[in-house]
């Protein structure tokens, strides 16, 4: 059986996605050329509540979209080909401007890497960072995030998963540790 | 999904949809003005082509270079086949310059079957005799629903050479998957003796079927496979199963007109039927290219299936 725990319960996500909108508001000095740019799925959904925070406290609306990775993964050739998710990038695009990468869990680092790739093809930023609701360490790559919801320390045989309302009907982080399944 | 795709029939619903709705994410990227992927950087494709064809190969050379594949196209003419060589040998050919899949299209039916037993990589039918032509009814189904918004219980008429045409084939079993109502309106002798046992209706009274249709698909009366006389004369034939402006007006107002190309303008399409902004044979090439790329990306992008 494998076992369960919340590290994060609904209030925790609330407060930590309003503690990153403000700290995008007072890195980037009011957010003005900011652009929000979700990873599908989870990804997405936490840019547009980010969006929605940023314009409750400072009552500018700022751009947001999404950025599927799927066909610039590197581990495409080791499970069957998966089902696309949506990119949908602001009227505006984001050439100039800065994009800030918003996931669900920061791990190995290869989701933000192909994700830089494949922001190559769709423009020209003049900066790209990095949100995540939870960084769980064990990275691969050269990759940090700039603004972090909890920076969960993990196994890597545990798994780390995020429960949204809009896609799961729940808020949650749950961390899972692995026995027989 | 199968590993190759030879017939249309052997798509399940859940297949066809994930097809499609890869289709429909992947037709963003013909929007952006960096139109490549890097997905199958490394793969290669072949394109086998027994038979003439303009925009089903230019449509899966397109598709498999945006999506980074390698692509050699073989043409029968000016190859080893005029000098005698079987179709076994070519593959074996293609096979040991490691094809990753091979698109073929073949005045056989039944080619493609046949080549998939003796090749290791992806086989695809481009078109095989009066056979399938399976893209073609994907980019087909993939045309209507974005015009009518699904196509669970909607109506579709297929008018016309249904004898010689794997278009017809294809799309009877594919839309019969996808939950939608054929209906075949061809001349008698223009119907497959098995025609009874495909999942449709079938009619030889065009005027009473329109009225009742939501999308009307024209094919091409197919001259060059017409070795005996199947009707009359072209005029006969186009006065009682062409779509005229006449008839184009007794479909409902949202209805829309297709046909697979090439087209005989003034036979079985008028050209200001085939021309109006209810037709969809343009988009229809256009989203030929999206959904060859989804149909390569899903046999090719992920781990190879034993």
């Amino acid at each position: 059986m494998s076992e369960s725990r919340a590290v994060l319960e609904g209030p925790d996500i609330h407060r930590a996605l309003t503690r990153i909108a403000h700290e995008i508001l007072e890195r980037t000095k009011g957010a003005g050329e900011v652009v929000l740019l979700g990873i599908p799925t989870r990804g997405a959904t936490l840019a547009r509540r980010l969006g929605d925070r940023i314009e409750q406290f400072e009552g500018v609306k700022i751009p947001v979209g999404s950025i599927d990775i799927t066909m610039y993964r590197d581990d495409l050739r080791l499970k069957p080909a998966r089902p696309l998710g949506r990119t949908e990038l602001p009227p505006d695009g984001i050439d100039g401007k800065t994009v800030v990468l918003v996931d669900d869990v920061l791990y190995s680092g290869r989701t933000v890497r192909a994700a830089l790739d494949a922001l190559n093809d769709l423009g020209r930023p003049t900066s790209v960072q990095l949100a995540t609701l939870v960084d769980r360490g064990h990275r691969e790559l050269p990759i940090r995030a700039d603004y972090v919801g909890k920076n969960l320390p993990t196994a890597k045989s545990e798994k780390v998963k995020v429960y949204l309302e809009e896609t799961d009907g729940r808020e949650a982080v749950l961390l899972i540790k692995e026995g027989a399944k | 999904m199968n590993r190759h795709l030879i017939s249309a029939g052997d798509l399940s619903k859940d297949d066809a949809l994930l097809i499609l709705d890869t289709a429909e994410e992947l037709a963003r990227v013909s929007e952006r003005s960096i139109k490549k992927l890097p997905t199958l950087r490394g793969r290669t494709v072949v394109n086998l082509f027994f038979e003439d064809s303009t925009r089903t190969r230019i449509s899966f050379e397109a598709a498999a270079k945006r999506l980074s594949a390698d692509v050699i196209n073989f043409s029968a003419k000016g190859s080893s086949v005029s000098k005698g060589e079987s179709l076994k040998d070519t593959a074996l050919t293609l096979e040991a310059m490691g094809a990753d899949a091979v698109v073929i299209r073949h005045g056989s039916s039944g080619a493609p079957h046949r080549l998939a037993t003796w090749v290791r990589g992806s086989v695809v039918n481009a078109g095989d005799g009066t056979h399938e032509h399976p893209t073609q009814a994907l980019l087909d189904a993939f045309s209507m629903r974005r015009r009518l918004g699904g196509l669970d219980g909607r109506r579709i008429t297929i008018v016309g050479d249904v004898l010689h045409s794997r278009v017809a084939r294809s799309n009877v079993l594919l839309l019969a998957t996808l939950g939608a109502d054929v209906t075949l309106v061809a001349p008698p002798t223009l119907l497959p003796v098995s025609v009874g046992s495909w999942p449709c209706e079938v009619s030889y009274d065009l005027d009473a079927v329109l009225p009742k249709s939501d999308a009307v698909m024209m094919l091409r009366v197919q001259k060059e496979r017409m070795n005996a006389a199947y009707f009359p004369s072209e005029r006969e034939y186009s006065r009682r199963y062409g779509l005229d402006r006449d008839r184009f007006a007794k479909m409902p107002d949202e209805a829309i007109v297709m046909h697979p190309g090439p087209m005989n303008r003034g036979m079985e399409i008028a050209a200001e039927v085939a021309d109006s902004p209810r037709s969809t044979i343009v988009e229809q090439v256009a989203n030929g290219v999206t959904i060859r790329m989804a149909v390569l990306y899903l046999l090719l992008g992920g781990e190879t299936v034993a």
